[in-house]
């Protein structure tokens, strides 16, 4: 019943839908089962015949697949693709790179834009509710498909961080070295509370509809596009957002009016404008959802160290921006010191930058040097040459 | 080969091969390197610069970024075979904490401390009436990183205080080869211009026996697991 269509284009090796059969449902932390599931994913470079060379990269919130691949709506460049190519960090010729839309995502994976089988209409509110446990609980079924038994490494940043952690507590074994950028072992009361500001204004849209909007035909994007607006303000810092826009007016002059007269007003807009192109609101719920209940600790009764302790032969390592306030260093710092309470070897450094937490996206030379350090040293213990 | 440092050779053959090994303030992991490299240790450094961090990493070697001051807590009891604080220990806002520390993290510890109570040292105080400035402490008084300097006998005191046993010591100088000392010798107080002491415990860790329970405030926590307070080793 599994389904590969292969979609290559510039360095993809393949990719598409993965279609698992009714039979094999995903099983949820909620309890409820989804099914039948699909995965949308890419892969760049080829596996080995050890096959010991697979890396997967986890996405953030409002990211997806196309890592290193021209966005299908965006026509923009891969959300990571200057660490993915020959020659860089995660290197094709090198590794067997995959990446995978989340579930609950609108890119290709089993969301709430999916067609409920029960009623042949999109799910929207019947969606399940979904955990990070449950996206990588996907994930590892699609490795699985791909006859991968271990993972050479899993790399994130954001919401990708915390599946790598998620991957380290739920599927040790399968894990030879993690990567966990930016991140944090579980959603503090501000993280929530700005998500609840972003969900409130989707829910606030009269076109949202109580979640069934695509059956009317419409879309509540001023609510998707405020929800983006004021998360986006937390991905950048202070410093960046003053360097960048200051109180630059992006006319001669004030309007005396509510036009956007400030350059980070336009700049805001536009964010928000772009971004309910590419994404679906009812996804933007859950996901964030997921990150709100996402509390490693919690199922290792409140002691985070008891989530690694089976993962004592997995290679960490942590980065943090310091002056990212989403996630700041003291998050990460607490992912450390619970590995070293496990036993676990781990890297920890803290990237001195102004860009905050969108940092891990953008040009940072100390992000690339730690990284390219922590991995050619796996890769040498690995035997990957 | 030839360009080892003196206490690193020195360090490297005190190290069984094999062995979990602690490195606090591990600069640029060149040390560590060298134990992974001669004695296949299973490495983890600690380090507070974030140039000495990128180089650790660039070797291949674990390191968090952090500082002996703040972060061995975190660390389970005995969950090295050695701990090494190399030249950093009069550095520590608390040595007395860290060396206890050190101890509970490892079954043994590599301390090297430069000895107050060198002649040299004695002699800038006693001659010109200021702080010494020696190869072992080139710093001037105001710009110096070590704020608990401390003589050898005033470390091998600490070490009877904490009931720690010295199982080597070394005396180390620039550009000489190590000299295997009894560091209790008062003549070595006057000629010893750096030490380097091997440590371990009298008596197991107090974490590792069951400690006492102090639920509903009947028993009284032993002294040992109390915060230590500033000034008591002056008193005793």
């Amino acid at each position: 019943m599994t389904a590969q269509t292969p979609i290559t284009a510039g360095i993809e090796t393949g990719g598409g839908t993965w279609r698992f059969p009714a039979s094999q449902p995903l099983r949820l932390d909620s309890g409820a089962r989804l099914a039948p599931l699909e995965i949308g994913y890419k892969t760049y470079g080829r596996l080995n015949d050890a096959k010991s060379n697979a890396v997967l990269v986890c996405h953030a919130l409002t990211g997806d697949q196309h890592l290193a691949s021209t966005h299908p709506v965006t026509g923009k460049p891969g959300w990571w693709d200057r660490f993915v190519g020959p020659g860089l960090l995660l290197d094709p010729e090198r590794y067997f790179i995959i990446c995978t839309n989340v579930v609950g995502g609108c890119m290709g994976s089993t969301g709430p834009a999916s067609t409920d089988p029960a009623t042949n209409a999109p799910y929207g509110l019947k969606f399940p509710v979904i955990t990070i446990g449950d996206m990588v609980r996907a994930q590892a079924m699609l490795i699985e498909a791909l006859g991968i038994d271990t993972l050479f490494a899993a790399v994130g940043g954001s919401m990708g961080g915390m599946q790598v952690l998620q991957w380290a507590a739920d599927y040790p074994e399968k894990l030879f070295s993690a990567v966990c950028i930016a991140a944090a072992a579980r959603h503090s009361a501000q993280n929530i509370a700005f998500h609840e500001v972003g969900r409130q204004a989707i829910m606030a849209d009269p076109n949202w509809m109580s979640g069934a909007y695509l059956a009317a035909g419409v879309r509540p994007e001023k609510g998707l596009a405020v929800a983006r607006m004021a998360a986006h303000i937390t991905y950048l810092s202070e410093a960046a957002l003053q360097r960048k826009f200051g109180r630059e007016l992006q006319r001669d002059g004030l309007s005396w009016g509510f036009d956007a007269d400030f350059q980070v007003e336009s700049y805001l807009r536009h964010q928000g404008t772009s971004f309910v192109d590419r994404f679906d609101a009812n996804s933007y719920l859950y996901i964030t959802r997921a990150l709100d209940y996402f509390d490693l600790a919690a199922t290792y009764g409140g002691v985070l160290a008891e989530a690694f302790v089976k993962a004592r032969h997995v290679k960490f390592c942590v980065l943090s921006f310091s002056s990212d306030w989403l996630y700041p260093t003291p998050e990460s710092r607490d992912i450390v010191r619970a590995l070293n309470g496990a036993g676990c070897r781990a890297s920890f450094a803290e990237i001195q930058t102004d860009k905050g937490h969108d940092a891990f996206f953008l040009d940072e030379p100390l992000l690339d040097q730690t990284l390219r350090g922590f991995l050619a040293a796996q890769a040498n213990a690995r035997g990957l040459a | 080969m030839s360009a080892i440092r003196e206490d690193f050779a020195e360090i490297l053959k005190l190290v069984r091969p094999n062995a979990r090994v602690l490195d606090i303030g591990c600069e640029d992991g060149e040390l560590l390197e060298l134990l992974t490299r001669e004695k296949n240790v299973d490495g983890q450094g600690l380090e507070i610069s974030p140039e000495g961090v990128a180089a650790c990493l660039a070797r291949g070697l674990a390191v968090v970024q952090g500082d002996g001051d703040r972060d061995l807590d975190h660390f389970p009891t005995r969950a090295f075979d050695y701990a090494i604080l190399s030249k950093t220990l009069q550095q520590m806002r608390e040595p007395r904490h860290v060396l206890s520390e050190l101890l509970r993290i490892a079954d043994q510890a590599v301390v090297s401390v430069p000895n107050f109570g060198h002649w040299k040292v004695r002699w800038a105080l006693l001659s010109r009436g200021r702080m010494p400035e020696t190869g072992a402490l080139p710093e001037p008084w105001w710009s110096t990183p070590n704020i608990h300097l401390c003589t050898l006998r005033d470390f091998t005191t600490l070490c009877d205080e904490l009931d720690l046993r010295i199982d080597a010591c070394a005396s180390l100088a620039e550009g000489k080869p190590a000299r295997p000392i009894d560091p209790r010798q008062p003549i070595e107080n006057w000629r010893a211009e750096t030490a380097l002491f091997l440590l371990s415990r009298r008596a197991e860790p107090q974490a590792a026996a069951a400690p006492p329970r102090n639920l509903f405030g009947e028993v009284e926590l032993p002294e040992a697991d109390a915060p230590v307070k500033r000034g008591r080793s002056r008193k005793a």
